[in-house]
């Protein structure tokens, strides 16, 4: 998810209109304050408001202090480092619009809440209206008349509601978006709508189209940052087994597993279908780093063959002499000349998945 | 299922290391692998097939009417559409990582011109009559009644494997693939199940996020009249990242693990707590 800011840059570009405002990373940037002003931390997760990253003030001192205040909180774990600074809308009222994909009905969606802001997620489904868009077709503007009517709108912001629904479809469509939300949208007392909150998520597969966008999550800790830019999904949990399998269906699987022997992980990291020791190794290596108090290692050989994994997971325990235990489990193809090479590694590996979860288990809990 | 007698496979990206990987693989599991196409390489050969410049050359010489699309993520779209074009009928896309757009843009465009797609980033699928179309390892199938329907690959393996090793044969195996978009849905394969002469029951591998499974409950407990089990992967797994509010809007506290637990049980569907479990629930 792109940050607030940025979210607003893609806006503004596709003339979406945004509150006046600048990013400042340090207290001292804040300029002269005129009119009353909102500072919000810039932070990826949700339920910033609730965590104080949210704060008002009418003049340069208060809002020196807002700041100053938000850069030094941390919000779910993670340090705040950097606030927009806006002007504060004369609200009349609060929208909830986003475009989205649906899953099910395979296309995307624009849905609209009369009653927008916080807690939107429990309103009641009656009251989220929802429109298919058709990408071959595009958003219409019988949506926005729809819409409108719904929101009891005039003339004037009936237009204006016309032109950003299109502009928000033409963001969502041309930029690969997986989601562009404004909640709230805010029509102010004087009429006019403005996106006071901007989420974007842009599609990674997508990312070579735009290399104009920072696809770097805050949210990831820097071992999971590290093996995102190896192409490895690593995610760090809170148990003491390192997981390694090839698939996220299969690690999440082998996770399951442990827990019927009433062990953790401590690392989910998928090989994803690579068939290059290399990646194996480098996969180890980050494992290492993660250190766990076993490392379990699970194959189900296919695209990737199981001598390929046997041979990363030897030439990673040499380069780096690592003395953390590894249990191997390990079938499909080529597994006959991996199982004998692991064995002469001295590496400990099984062709039953249940027995290698046992082993794995016990080795965690020794002390 | 998705495969019959008269169904003839072209291999899109023959010439590259997967493609001819599993053009041959394909080939010795009884599949009619009739062309292979890769821009630029027309006239050569690869594995005994003849391989075309175009989809389009290599339907009117070998009246192939299904395709694999081993192609770099990319490329992917280009390669659907020229298929589709060509009048194919079903296209596997093996393809990982192809942006959400090209896949709804084939998706859509398939649907408009009466070509079914199953992927993008899938294994494709088995069946224990007509060969396979993808990557599955045909050596842990067996010949059986059971059908198999998965959004997940190697972890399909594992349950078919085991499946395998208790002695249960498999009728058809669909991996339906691991991304949000996709061109063939769990519901569709179900239907299809129930509609097969060659399939007695069901095994339908899950796992968290979206609402597939739940959507696949409320199917089974309306239309599917054969008995089913489920195993759901991720239950140990912490609670994902939320992205904006829409997500939540869409699914109503749906997409956990005990979420689709709880709902396929509601619809008489039995689920694993381990894949091994999976035979013995059967």
């Amino acid at each position: 998810m792109l940050l607030e800011h940025s979210g607003k840059e893609l806006f503004r570009r596709y003339g979406i209109p945004i509150p006046d405002g600048y990013l400042v990373r340090d207290p001292k940037d804040i300029l002269p304050v005129t009119k009353p002003v909102v500072v919000k931390a810039q932070v990826q997760v949700g339920g910033r408001g609730k965590a104080g990253g949210i704060r008002f003030a009418s003049n340069y001192e208060q809002a020196q202090k807002a700041t100053q205040e938000i850069l030094d909180l941390k919000i779910s774990g993670k340090a705040v480092t950097s606030v927009l600074i806006e002007e504060r809308l004369n609200v009349f009222r609060e929208i909830y619009i986003s475009i989205t994909m649906d899953r099910s009905r395979r296309l995307p969606i624009l849905m609209i809440i009369k009653q927008g802001g916080m807690d939107v997620e429990s309103a009641p489904a009656e009251q989220v209206m929802t429109w298919t868009v058709h990408p071959f077709v595009g958003l219409s503007d019988y949506i926005a008349r729809e819409a409108a009517a719904d929101l009891q709108l005039d003339d004037a912001p009936t237009r204006q509601l016309s032109e950003l629904l299109k502009r928000q479809w033409k963001l969502f469509w041309e930029m690969d978006c997986d989601l562009v939300e404004m909640n709230p949208l805010v029509q102010t007392a004087d009429g006019r709508l403005i996106a006071a909150d901007a989420k974007v998520v842009i599609d990674e597969d997508a990312a070579y189209r735009h290399p104009e966008i920072d696809f770097r999550e805050l949210d990831r800790t820097p071992l999971e940052q590290e093996a995102h830019g190896k192409g490895l999904a690593l995610v760090e949990l809170d148990g003491n087994i390192g997981v390694l399998a090839n698939g996220a269906g299969l690690t999440m699987a082998t996770l399951d597993w442990l827990s019927s022997f009433d062990a953790k992980g401590r690392v989910f990291l998928d090989l994803g279908g690579t068939d290059d020791e290399k990646v194996v190794e480098e996969a180890m290596v980050l494992m290492a780093k993660a250190t766990p108090k076993v490392i379990l290692v699970n194959i189900f050989g296919g695209i990737t063959k199981c001598d390929t994994v046997a041979n990363g997971i030897l030439a990673a325990r040499n380069r780096l002499g690592v003395n953390i235990p590894i249990v191997v489990r390990i079938m499909g193809v080529n597994e006959e000349p991996a199982q004998l090479r692991l064995q002469q590694g001295g590496v400990v590996a099984f062709h039953d998945l249940d027995q290698a979860c046992e082993k794995a288990a016990s080795l965690s809990k020794e002390v | 299922m998705l495969m019959g007698a008269e169904t003839k496979v072209i291999v899109q990206g023959i010439t590259g290391h997967q493609g001819e990987y599993h053009a041959k693989s394909m080939l010795n599991s009884g599949t009619k692998v009739v062309a292979g196409v890769t821009p630029g390489r027309g006239g050569s050969n690869v594995q005994g097939v003849r391989v075309f410049d175009d989809v389009r050359t290599a339907v009117s010489d070998t009246g192939a009417n299904a395709s694999v699309v081993f192609v770099p993520a990319r490329y992917a779209l280009d390669a659907v559409l020229e298929a589709i074009e060509a009048g194919l009928r079903t296209v596997v896309v093996i393809s990982e990582h192809v942006p959400q757009k090209d896949a709804l843009i084939m998706i859509e465009y398939g649907r408009l011109k009466g070509c079914r797609i199953l992927g993008p980033n899938c294994p494709g699928m088995t069946s224990s009559r007509y060969g396979k179309m993808g990557i599955m390892p045909s050596q842990i199938f067996k010949k059986g009644k059971t059908g198999v329907v998965s959004r997940s690959g190697t972890l399909t393996y594992e349950i078919v494997n085991a499946l395998s090793e208790a002695g249960i044969g498999q009728s058809t195996c669909v991996g339906i693939g691991g991304d949000r978009i996709v061109g063939t849905s769990m519901l569709e394969v179900l239907e299809e199940f129930e509609a097969d002469p060659d399939t007695d029951n069901i095994v339908l591998v899950g796992e968290i996020g979206g609402m597939a499974e739940e959507e696949a409950a409320q199917l089974i407990k309306n239309k599917i009249s054969k008995p089913v089990v489920a195993y759901i992967a991720g239950r140990t797994a912490p609670p994902g990242k939320r992205m904006g509010h829409a997500g939540a809007i869409i699914s109503r506290g749906a997409g956990t693990a005990s979420s689709k637990i709880e709902a396929l049980n509601e619809a008489g569907v039995r689920v694993a707590f381990l894949p091994t479990d999976v035979p013995g629930l059967l």
